[in-house]
């Protein structure tokens, strides 16, 4: 293609650089760079209108970026039209082909690249395998669910075994149960095929769920890429705190910062030392502790203060409850494993505890 | 649900204004129809109620002198005529119809809006007008005989009026807009991400539209050619204002015998015969569709 085809970065499928987007005057991405490696199950996690779809459209080549480039397997494919590049898309709406039948959906790309007809139905037939759907070879798209749709969606998107395959919310159209199901699914596909997924969702827990490595994009720009358990536990900030999961946000203000360490004076009126990201002495910070980290009622943690019980949800294998304390209010999660539900009451006066190793501060 | 047996449904009597205009305005002018098709000519003109299956037979034959049939193509040319103009009419409009449907599909809404109401707008003027232009366009010394002559193409060409060509010229004018709205509606309609998802699966411009576009665009193209097709059966104004009354079609053919042939039997009878033809062709269509929209529908 170009000087760049020669040099096959190994592990890299896809490497994105300094690509940007502009629809008119709005910005819709801003320059991002990142690398998406071989054989992983890769998320563009965010709001909707955080660019994850539109980057998602430019590695498809349905749309062009404003500036960068991306590279698939070393290869530089901007300007590429869609048909060149070895990409799959999975569609939200599966855009299956209502005139075909499932296996003719399935063969279509095949027949594009040239397969022979044997070599073409052996391959329609493994991939109707694959995603459980031999009885319905047959049936046009309108005979069969919305799961069956989402399988031969990615059946069809499988087949010609391309370097990449996208899936753009591909879940969001199902029902809880067989969201849950697909997620598995998903999963179980990506590892048996060995071919790199992009997925784009703007479910958390989905992306928790299934993703090797997380990107989160917010306002057009990478808010943290790392594994899910990074991105929970120790987010860059207060934007990826707030998304990816729950979490309580108290105010505080750094008295002091040492290499990894802050010390802050917090709402509560105590004064703590934790880790933290940009946070600079002298100034307002957050601190963010989630519901499940904070002991109702303390047992020996180093840090315990009291409060009062204001309200409680029960949700089966959780309860969660409101603590009001020092002036804010804390959500509390608690495993119903040895209680069956309430063990507290609305007004009910209680200690709370937590360790400073479980706080982060985030700089404002 | 089942209605109670024990009431009559008088749901029915809300119809009743609708299906007795039907019957007045409809079924009993086409019964008059049949009933004419099957008299004998009146002596000054008008019909006499004397059953006969002369009309239908003088399609096809000539009575000689002792009473004996002989085949005489002459009325069979017409219906043929119209059938093969018809078509051919139809086939034009829809190749011509697709890539202007597409153009327009693709514009943003207020251009979109705008080049459907131009398209709309030769429906404004009255059609004698329309077709009456034609005539200044083909004629001699019109304006693509003065046009040709002018760079010097041709020195001097037989005028391009009064002939199959002319006539045809002048149906696919009338009823293109006919098949441009329809398809429009089924491009409109069309799901973009079916477009994408063909050129993501390595389908190139000319695989997407043979392979997808087409085939999910074909009950609007279904639509206008019947729109197109059944009218030009019937066409008065493109025989007798382009066709020069010598090369005729069925719908100037009946007008003829009612009107200056005096002979109301004979046409009712092609009047039925063109009617047949429609129905035979629309059953047809409608079987068709019945079929794919079963197949659709069958989950």
């Amino acid at each position: 293609m170009n000087d760049e085809a020669g040099h096959r970065a190994p592990g890299k499928a896809v490497e994105i650089k300094g690509v940007s987007k502009l629809f008119g005057t709005y910005q819709a991405l801003k320059p991002v760079s990142f690398d998406i490696y071989d054989n992983e199950f890769f998320t563009l996690l965010g709001p909707s209108g955080c660019g994850k779809t539109t980057l998602l459209r430019m590695i498809a080549g349905f749309e062009q970026p404003t500036a960068g480039q991306i590279f698939l397997h070393g290869s530089n494919i901007q300007g590429l039209p869609p048909h060149k590049r070895r990409v799959n898309t999975v569609f939200q709406s599966y855009a299956l082909f209502t005139h075909m039948s499932v296996e003719q959906n399935i063969g279509f790309g095949l027949e594009n690249l040239g397969w022979s007809k044997d070599r073409r139905n052996a391959r329609v037939a493994d991939m109707l395998r694959l995603v459980h759907m031999e009885a319905f070879a047959t049936r046009k798209p309108q005979q069969l669910s919305g799961g069956q749709r989402q399988r031969v969606a990615l059946a069809r998107a499988l087949a010609p075994e391309p370097e990449v395959l996208l899936l753009d919310e591909p879940l969001s159209a199902l029902d809880l149960k067989l969201r849950q199901a697909m997620r598995d699914e998903l999963r179980i596909l990506q590892r048996k095929t060995g071919i790199t997924f992009v997925f784009v969702t703007h479910d958390q827990e989905e992306a928790l769920d299934m993703s090797d490595r997380i990107c989160v994009l917010g306002d057009g720009e990478i808010q943290q890429l790392g594994t899910p358990a990074a991105i929970y536990e120790e987010p860059s900030n207060r934007f990826v705190a707030d998304f990816i999961g729950e979490t309580n946000f108290l105010d505080a203000e750094v008295i002091a910062v040492d290499g990894e360490q802050a010390t802050v004076t917090t709402q509560l009126g105590m004064t703590l030392t934790a880790s933290h990201k940009k946070a600079v002495a002298g100034q307002k910070a957050f601190m963010s502790i989630r519901p499940e980290k904070i002991s109702l009622p303390a047992q020996d943690n180093p840090i315990a203060v009291d409060g009062t019980i204001m309200g409680t949800n029960y949700l089966g294998g959780y309860t969660y409850y409101l603590v009001e304390t020092g002036g804010t209010r804390l959500r509390i999660s608690k495993r119903n494993n040895v209680s069956r539900g309430q063990m507290f009451a609305i007004g009910q006066s209680v200690k709370v505890g937590f360790a400073a190793e479980s706080v982060r501060i985030l700089g404002a | 649900m089942k209605p109670s047996t024990r009431n009559p449904n008088w749901n029915v009597l809300g119809l009743l204004p609708a299906h007795l205009f039907m019957v007045l305005t409809l079924i009993i002018p086409i019964g008059i129809i049949i009933v004419v098709s099957f008299s004998t000519r009146g002596p000054y003109g008008g019909f006499e109620y004397v059953f006969t299956t002369a009309p239908y037979k003088r399609l096809l034959f000539n009575e000689g002198w002792t009473g004996e049939l002989e085949f005489n193509p002459q009325y069979l040319m017409v219906v043929a005529r119209t059938l093969v103009l018809s078509a051919v009419t139809t086939s034009i409009c829809l190749l011509l119809s697709f890539p202007v449907a597409y153009f327009i599909a693709l514009q943003r809404p207020t251009i979109k809006v705008l080049l459907i109401y131009l398209v709309t707008l030769p429906f404004w003027v009255s059609m004698i007008v329309r077709v009456y232009s034609w005539i200044i366009i083909l004629g001699k010394d019109g304006v693509i005989e003065k046009a040709l002559r002018g760079v010097g193409l041709v020195d001097n060409m037989g005028s391009l009026l009064f002939g199959n060509t002319a006539m045809l010229v002048g149906l696919v004018y009338s009823y293109i807009p006919l098949m441009i709205l329809p398809i429009f509606a089924s491009i409109e309609k069309l799901d973009r991400a079916l477009i994408e998802a063909s050129h993501d699966l390595y389908g190139n411009r000319l695989t997407t539209l043979r392979r997808v576009i087409l085939p999910l665009t074909r009950p609007g193209m279904i639509a206008g050619a019947i729109l197109v097709f059944v009218p030009s059966l019937g066409a008065v104004l493109e025989p007798t204002l382009l066709g020069g009354g010598k090369t005729m079609m069925m719908g100037n053919l009946i007008q003829l015998q009612f009107g200056g042939a005096r002979n109301w039997p004979l046409g009712a009878a092609i009047a039925i015969v063109l009617m047949a033809a429609v129905m035979i062709f629309l059953i047809f269509q409608g079987l068709r569709s019945m079929r794919i929209e079963g197949l659709e529908r069958a989950s």
